[in-house]
């Protein structure tokens, strides 16, 4: 820095609990990348997080329109936090487009950074706007900070001798630069990372180190900000922490299952938003000896599975709705022929392609019913995006325990969205124990194993074991194929018993806050955060509040009727038209209510606090 | 060992005690007994064979053959395949699929399996017509043909599964017959020895829906006039007394008599390794030109291409002799973490 430049006056730093951030401009203006490096930062630190990536399902739309922006939104905390958040503290847009997308959710007086550059007459049509929201007073409610980001980053960048395009690609890390300030945070580990990711263009690292570090000395020098804050890390549980996305978590879940059987992994996909993360983890996964196979279609990524899990190995398929449905005959297939595999449905907005990148949780009914005939399989949901690696493990020992496929039911925003989370050691993982035949003295491929109702595992390659299987109906016992009447009823009864019997192996739910009284509040999948966050503020208001998440949503806990009694009313926050809420209602003939968002978005923690008040007004009246 | 002391194969080794249920007189019989008869001479363990099938007549199959076996979901044999084949490359895998199978519904898994070439034998029982489902035309009919779902006859052209095959970047493609008891067998080995994708199309009669399909073929006095005999090596002759030929004219192949000047050096020479796919397409397309033979035996056999299932562990090994093995608490571990102290 020049020293002829004045010291900055002292300013004032405040001590703060948390904050949302949210970056957003357009698709191409690397706001994804902005709001990782920041959520990795503040994750390094110690603070406790959530974050929402929110991203069109269009690459690149027309730069500068509505349907290009692109938002990263990142909630952190000194104390626990279990939501991305559901007002915005500071708001960075990069654009006109982005600014109208996002200012509603900005708080009054938050702190709102635009870029004063992209504010041109040009600008503001592409954003369907008429009138420039920097000079009519509408932004009077918010502290905004015009900020010439182009020309700022072009200044910096000026000596590099690189083409106005490319200098202002890097524009990202200068707004970047501005809220490690205003955080009072270093900027040493987004330094690793530009040296990392542009090793190979040299060019790229000084481009973006000098536009982040201009755009922290702008914040430093100028006095544009009159105040920086400081939040301390999080009081979280002792131990060794990285930041996780869900996929990342499924992915090293699958390894990890697969070391822990010491069978390999077999991984048939085909690319889908927003499960091809997966596929991307697992391909690079070589040492591990995961075999990845880009099938054709999202049918053989299925068949491809079971043939390897015929073969020995753990079989595993990825997708999303759309893929899900083209699964379905291959699903009744690993039923019929009682092979361990996972399916991973990572749900989206539907119905047909509905909103790729968008989030919800419409595939249960799907998952637990969605075949011809009867067809039962074990459905599981993760809570937050580390809880996928606990997931990815269970779902496979239950797969291999049981000889049987098992549905994960992720979805978009726990398959994106990040939070810090303890690494395990080891040792403290599960057994997955494999048991393959080897006697074929008195081989019956359906003779089943009395407690788990499993068949044997025979591989081809096993000496005496020669046998067929199929999708045809078997003898029981002799898996013959057999058209008998009371065979086919017996089958069909063996099959439904074998996934029911899971429900041994599975905890019973123990609700949080208050063990009985006027509200349950059940919930599965991503509205864990949400459901936790409002409960917590809704408990000690004069009201008995408890709170159910389930993991396990085939067999249900053999405990959740007799826990659904306990309350006077059960709300059941779901983001579809209310498919857990019917089956809950089916099975237990309880009259629960649900609470329904199909809106792309995860619940607000408000919105659920909201509804539970309303429920409990009417208790009271 | 104890291997080598075990009596050597025999075909009954590869019967089943089950119940045959395809309708006698079946053309599925002759490639069965085909079959059983081959895999004993292929010095092959039992236990590493294994047959998957689709749906289908043909594909009942798997039953029928003492291995292991796979009866799977219409059209996706090739895919469950190919995963087991990835999975263990150890096993021999056969798949055993019909016309509406391979080329109808599982069109897709047919085509991407061979262009990757992966090392699985395929048996295509072409019998041009839907048996199980009792009699509607298939991706292989002949255009215009009454069949019990097209009354005034089909408006679809025909697949011809060879140039389909070869168009996919086959590497080995071939043609024989159900009661050609000894060429099929001859064909048999011949895809046995492939190391990558084998595809057989084996003509099938189906004496219930479509009952002398393959007639002109196999009636004792056409056979030698309208088939010609591939043989590596050797001239394209046929006919009853083997006075016609096959030459190249320009880029047209052209049905000769030889005699009057024209010898059997004026003759194509069959080459079965031809890396190129011209000459394999231009004998798969013959027959669908008047005065043509129908070529049975090996059109396309080129050895050359690496077995998908060798790349793709191989490339498992190159990264586990560069890095080593996997330490799963590296992973866990791997990129940024931190400490939170008690």
């Amino acid at each position: 820095m020049s020293t002829t430049l004045a010291r900055p006056p002292q300013r004032k730093r405040e001590v703060i609990e948390k904050a949302v951030i949210r970056f957003c401009g357009d698709s191409g203006d690397g706001m994804q990348i902005t709001g990782s490096q920041f959520t990795n930062t503040v994750a390094l630190y110690g603070n406790d997080l959530a974050t929402l990536p929110d991203f069109p399902a269009e690459i690149r739309a027309p730069a500068g329109t509505l349907p290009g922006v692109s938002g990263f939104q990142v909630h952190f905390s000194s104390s626990d936090v279990f939501t991305p958040g559901d007002v915005v503290d500071v708001l960075v847009a990069m654009n006109p487009a982005a600014l109208k997308m996002n200012i509603a959710d900005l708080k009054t007086n938050g702190i709102l950074v635009v870029n004063l550059d992209d504010f041109g007459e040009q600008d503001l049509r592409k954003a369907q706007m008429t009138v420039n929201p920097l000079e009519d007073h509408s932004l009077d409610g918010y502290r905004l900070f015009a900020v010439e980001l182009t020309k700022l980053t072009r200044a910096a960048l000026k000596d590099l001798g690189l083409d106005a395009k490319s200098m202002d690609r890097s524009k990202n890390f200068f707004a970047l630069g501005m809220c490690y300030w205003l955080y009072n945070r270093s900027m040493d580990t987004s330094l690793r990372f530009i040296e990392d990711k542009f090793k190979n263009k040299p060019a790229l690292v000084q481009a973006n180190r000098l536009a982040m570090q201009a755009g922290y000395s702008y914040c430093e020098a100028t006095e544009a900000f009159q105040i920086s804050y400081e939040i301390p890390p999080a009081k979280l549980k002792p131990g060794t922490y990285r930041n996780i996305s869900g996929n990342a978590a499924l992915a090293m879940g699958f390894v990890a299952a697969s070391q822990k059987a010491g069978i390999p992994l077999f991984l048939g996909s085909y690319p889908i938003t927003p499960a091809s993360d997966i596929l991307h983890e697992l391909s690079a996964y070589k040492d591990f000896g995961v075999i990845t196979f880009q099938a054709e279609d999202e049918i053989a990524a299925i068949t491809s599975a079971i043939g390897a899990a015929y073969g020995g190995a753990l079989g595993l398929t990825t997708t999303s709705g759309p893929g899900m449905a083209l699964k379905t005959e291959a699903l009744g297939l690993a039923v019929a022929v009682e092979l361990p595999l996972v399916i991973c449905d990572i749900q989206r907005g539907g119905p047909s392609t509905g909103l790729p990148t968008k989030t919800e949780q419409a595939d249960l009914l799907q998952a637990l019913f969605g075949r011809n005939s009867e067809a039962p399989i074990p459905v599981l949901a993760p809570a937050t995006p580390g809880d996928c690696f606990w997931i990815a493990m269970e779902a496979s020992r239950i797969a291999i325990k049981y000889m049987v496929p098992v549905i994960i039911l992720s979805d978009g925003y726990l398959a994106n969205g990040a939070e810090p989370w303890p690494v395990p050691n080891i040792e403290d993982l599960p057994e997955i124990p494999v048991h393959f035949e080897t006697n074929p003295v008195d081989f019956r491929p359906y003779r089943r194993n009395p407690e788990t109702l499993a068949r044997p595992w025979a591989v081809p390659g096993t000496a005496g074991l020669e046998h067929r299987i199929g999708g045809l109906e078997k003898q029981d016992v002799t898996g013959n194929v057999n058209y008998e009447p009371l065979n086919h009823e017996r089958m069909i009864r063996l099959r439904a018993e074998k996934v029911a019997a899971v429900v041994q192996d599975i905890p019973d739910v123990v609700p949080a806050g208050d063990p009985s009284g006027d509200l349950l509040i059940v919930s599965w999948g991503s509205t864990h955060g949400p459901v936790t966050a409002a409960l917590n503020a809704q408990r000690g208001k004069g009201h008995t509040i408890g709170h159910v998440h389930l993991r396990y949503l085939n067999p249900l806990p053999k405990n959740l009727g007799e826990v659904l009694g306990r309350y006077d009313k059960v709300l059941v926050p779901e983001m579809n038209m209310g498919q857990l809420v019917m089956v809950l209602r089916a099975k237990y003939l309880v009259d629960a209510r649900g609470y329904n968002k199909i809106q792309g978005k995860p619940f607000k923690v408000s919105e659920l606090e909201r509804k539970i008040e309303e429920m409990l007004v009417d208790a009271s009246s | 060992m104890a291997t080598a002391t075990l009596p050597p194969l025999t075909k009954k080794d590869f019967q089943t005690d089950q119940e045959i249920r395809w309708c006698p007189g079946c053309g599925d019989y002759a490639i069965l007994s085909a079959v059983q008869a081959i895999f004993p001479e292929l010095g092959i363990p039992k236990e590493k064979f294994v047959v998957i099938s689709g749906i289908g007549c043909s594909s009942r199959f798997p039953y029928y053959v003492n291995t292991f076996g796979f009866h799977t979901i219409h059209g996706r044999a090739p895919a469950v395949a190919t995963g087991l084949k990835i999975a263990r490359p150890d096993l021999e895998v056969w798949v055993a699929t019909g016309d509406g199978d391979s080329l109808s519904i599982g069109g897709n898994h047919t085509i991407h399996m061979l262009r990757r070439n992966v090392g699985l034998k395929v048996l295509l029982f072409n019998n041009r017509i839907y048996g199980l489902t009792k009699g509607q035309f298939s991706p292989t009919s002949e255009i215009g043909k009454k069949t019990k779902s097209t009354p005034f006859g089909t408006a679809d052209r025909p697949f011809n599964p060879l140039s389909l095959a070869i168009g996919a970047e086959a590497t080995f493609v071939a043609r024989s017959v159900d009661v050609f008891q000894t060429h099929l067998k001859d064909t048999l080995r011949k895809v046995a020895a492939h190391k990558g994708s084998a595809y057989l199309e084996i003509l099938q009669n189906c004496n219930i829906f479509n009952d002398g399909a393959w007639e002109t073929l196999t009636e004792k006095d056409a056979r030698s006039e309208k088939v010609v005999q591939l043989e590596h090596g050797k001239p394209l002759i046929f006919g009853k007394n083997r006075d016609k030929g096959i030459r190249l004219n320009g880029l047209e192949l052209e049905v000769v008599q030889l005699g009057n000047g024209i010898t059997e050096s004026d003759l194509l020479v069959h080459d079965e390794h031809d890396p190129r796919p011209t000459y394999a397409f231009m004998l798969a397309h013959m027959e669908q030109r008047p005065g043509f033979p129908t070529p049975i035996g090996v059109l396309r056999s080129w050895g050359e291409v690496p077995r998908y299932e060798d790349v793709i562990n191989g490339q498992i090994k190159d990264v586990q002799a560069r890095r080593g093995k996997g330490d799963l608490a590296k992973l866990l571990r791997a990129g940024d973490t931190w400490e939170v102290k008690a």
